[in-house]
């Protein structure tokens, strides 16, 4: 596998999601994803640097495109030292949220990635990643 | 702080929403337009997002309260212009919005809220009456 593109952005306010969005739209356009497969990984994007904002208080959103032959795609990984998820099960439960969400983000986010994995350690933080590719 | 325009539209609140908007911005729209329903009498909410080319679980959750808010003071509300990558990404998402009314226009959008009918707003007719005019 071969990361072509490689950025790592701060996500510290509600301005920066947006921000987050809009390198991840960039980024799929560039490693050639559908419109819909865009769609997708920028969706997911929003709510797991949402989930970093607000669960995790503010962490990073690393943004990668890579090629693996024959697959290219854009691959993303947000990490925090935030609190960190106790139930990892819980929380990838649809519905579940331990704040005021939908409890949609984790469980969308993994539905919406051709790719999810988790790592979350409490009291040290967590990351996530995920990747969607053509 | 930036807010987004709602316009008046006969007996209905127009609202565009024509670039990607960060959640403070969501959260004033919320509020600004259960403000203006109240302050205008308005019938219905037509909100366009077919600038938004992402709508993730925050702001799909907005508009579910909107249409909620709204129905509470009396206005129906419809979400036009959906993007169709936009629509499979929500269904995928877990979030079908089956609270709110949707059409694929402007113009479906106000036949449905209005019912055919353009209502004056309260402050137009109190205009109306000052004018005086047999409408006939």
């Amino acid at each position: 596998m071969i990361a072509t593109r490689d950025e790592t952005l701060a996500i510290r306010h509600s301005d920066d999601v947006v921000r987050v969005r809009q390198a991840v739209r960039g980024e799929a356009i560039a490693a050639g994803l559908g419109l819909v497969d865009q769609t997708k990984i920028v969706t997911a994007a929003s709510e797991l640097a949402r989930n970093t904002l607000d669960y995790g208080l503010g962490g990073t959103a690393r943004i990668e495109t890579f090629t693996d032959a024959p697959r290219r795609g854009v691959r993303l990984t947000f990490e925090d030292h935030g609190p960190g998820i106790a139930d990892l099960d819980q929380a990838l439960t649809d519905g579940f949220t331990s704040g005021s969400g939908l409890g949609l983000g984790l469980s969308g986010a993994r539905r919406l990635s051709n790719e999810f994995t988790i790592h979350s350690v409490v009291g040290e933080g967590t990351r996530v990643m995920i990747a969607r590719w053509k | 702080m930036d807010r987004i325009p709602i316009l008046k539209l006969g007996s209905a609140l127009l609202v565009s929403i024509q670039v990607d908007i960060h959640d403070q911005l969501a959260r004033a729209l919320e509020e600004d337009l259960s403000a203006r329903i109240v302050a205008t009498g308005a019938r219905g909410v037509m909100i366009d997002i077919s600038g938004l080319d992402v709508v993730d679980s925050f702001m799909g959750r907005m508009l579910d309260n909107i249409a909620a808010v709204s129905r509470l003071l009396d206005a129906d509300t419809v979400v036009v212009g959906m993007r169709p990558a936009v629509a499979i990404t929500l269904v995928e998402l877990g979030l079908s919005l089956t609270g709110v009314k949707t059409a694929l226009n402007v113009e479906r959008g106000m036949a449905l809220i209005g019912d055919g009918r353009y209502e004056a707003l309260e402050d137009d007719r109190a205009a109306e009456g000052a004018d005086d005019r047999d409408p006939g």
